[in-house]
């Protein structure tokens, strides 16, 4: 699905990502944990696209809706309607546009781009309605402007409800959980899970604590450090991380 | 009240003008006249559409009687120079507001320039400005608010906002106040923006092409100057004429 091979970036000239190499299939569960700098959000943003995180070597390629593409070659939207969803720890406020515009406007942008015929007025509402009680957000708040007056845990949910509407084939989930109780941090949780935990499908979670764990389980667990995979392991490493702190599995 | 020699730019409500293409109208016409009676209602939509190249130069001269209330609606995009203006006088609580919008690209001039004059006690007046400007074009918005002696309690306010889609292109925003008498309100505010990044990227990383989402933003931005033209089919007109105009820029 993804595989990132040796890549360095740098964020306004300084050197984040060193060498990170990360191979992601089809049907697996990912998730990234590693100490505050380390370059987990510089990760998905350089995924992702975002202006200003130059790559300077390394290559990153994705299983495209047409077979493998090289990732780093396209532009922020072709990645998106390549399949490719990026979960924003912070995410964004768009007064003047409300959700349910961005949404369909992004939808059927993302079906242009594959060539598939735009979503009708009718059949959108009702795929909207039907993610939205998936992640418990009500439908008035998607009439509202882009994450407006969203509380914390709202602007995470929403995130979900984007996610299951766009439908993607891999998501990159950058600090999904931060900021939720435990109750919305249950709901997000099911919702990754019935969102994407399928064959076809994989899922990069970004995170500082174990808990979300408990919730979507992760087949692989990396810590990162210092821009670059320092150890790999299952589920138990987490809590191994959890338990006795980076540095010490680290050194170890 | 047609003035007889051709402005300059040393004149302050001419200062950001292109007197080339001024002069090439000169003389202008008579402004149009606007007399709204005392306690008498008047709705008022100008759509400045003229041709590429072409000079529109429309004035207008706004009376409002005790307690009557005038409005317009008003859209900007027209010509190589397009400038409206107006010089209104208000007479006891009566009321003027104006909701405008500016839209160039290109080498276009437009200015919106208003003079209104609180010449008795408990008027209110209300300016809303938003500008979007790319290419080399210029937008202007220059409201003067005179306030009488004794005109006391008068409540005035501009809200002026502009969004450049170039480094190339101008915007200009001047308030004026003049204020004679002492139990007055008047607010005022100017800004001049970019698109906001941030908000371009997440629109990309939910697969939203860039012309599209830049659409979107500048649609948001320019959101609610028509809102309140009552007509329905008149406001789809000013909407659809703008967005045309957006479509074209970005």
């Amino acid at each position: 699905m993804l595989i990132i091979d040796n890549l360095s970036n740098t964020v306004a000239d300084k050197p984040i990502l060193k060498g990170l190499s990360l191979t992601i299939n089809a049907g697996e569960v990912h998730a990234i944990m590693g100490p505050n700098g380390a370059g987990k959000s510089t990760l998905a943003y350089t995924l992702g696209g975002r202006p200003g995180y130059e790559v300077t070597g390394g290559s990153v390629t994705f299983d495209g809706p047409n077979g493998p593409v090289d990732l780093l070659e396209m532009e922020p939207h072709e990645r998106a309607a390549a399949g490719l969803f990026l979960g924003f720890q912070y995410p964004v406020e768009i007064p003047g546009v409300s959700n349910l515009q961005f949404l369909r406007e992004s939808l059927n942008s993302q079906r242009k781009a594959r060539g598939e015929e735009p979503l009708s007025g009718g059949d959108f509402i009702k795929l909207a309605k039907e993610k939205a009680a998936l992640l418990n957000l009500d439908m008035e708040m998607l009439k509202r402007p882009v994450n407006v007056g969203f509380s914390g845990g709202e602007k995470k949910r929403n995130e979900m409800v984007q996610m299951g509407i766009l439908d993607p084939k891999l998501a990159i989930l950058d600090e999904t959980d931060s900021g939720l109780d435990i109750d919305a941090l249950k709901t997000v949780g099911s919702g990754i899970n019935a969102i994407m935990r399928k064959p076809d499908k994989a899922v990069l979670l970004i995170t500082h604590y174990q808990r979300l764990l408990d919730y979507v389980e992760p087949d692989f667990v990396h810590v990162l450090a210092g821009g670059k995979i320092v150890k790999s392991g299952g589920p138990e490493l987490a809590l191994a991380l959890e338990r006795e702190g980076y540095a010490e599995v680290i050194a170890a | 009240m047609t003035a007889l020699t051709l402005p300059t730019k040393r004149q302050e409500e001419w200062r950001y003008s292109d007197i080339e293409a001024v002069a090439s109208v000169w003389p202008l016409p008579a402004p149009e006249r606007v007399v709204v009676g005392a306690g008498e209602v008047q709705a008022h939509t100008l759509l400045q559409d003229a041709g590429e190249g072409s000079v529109a130069v429309k004035d207008y001269a706004v009376e409002v009687a005790d307690g009557g209330s005038c409005a317009f609606h008003l859209l900007n995009i027209g010509g190589r120079f397009g400038r409206i203006a107006f010089d209104v006088r208000l007479g006891k609580g009566a009321h003027f507001e104006l909701h405008g919008a500016i839209i160039g690209g290109g080498e276009q001039t437009l200015e919106i320039v208003t003079n209104v004059t609180h010449a008795e006690p408990e008027a209110t007046s209300e300016q809303v400005v938003r500008s979007i400007l790319g290419g080399h074009a210029t937008g202007s918005y220059l409201g003067k608010i005179a306030v009488a002696r004794h005109a006391q309690l008068t409540d005035a306010s501009q809200s002026v906002k502009a969004m450049l889609l170039d480094r190339t292109a101008t915007a200009n925003a001047k308030p004026e106040l003049e204020i004679f008498a002492d139990d007055v309100k008047c607010a005022h505010g100017a800004t001049v923006g970019e698109l906001d990044k941030q908000a371009l990227f997440y629109m990309a990383s939910r697969g939203m092409a860039p012309q599209s989402a830049k659409t979107l933003l500048l649609r948001a931005f320019v959101a609610g100057v028509f809102d309140g033209i009552a007509d329905e089919a008149e406001r789809e007109r000013f909407e659809a004429a703008a967005l045309e105009k957006l479509e074209a820029l970005s």
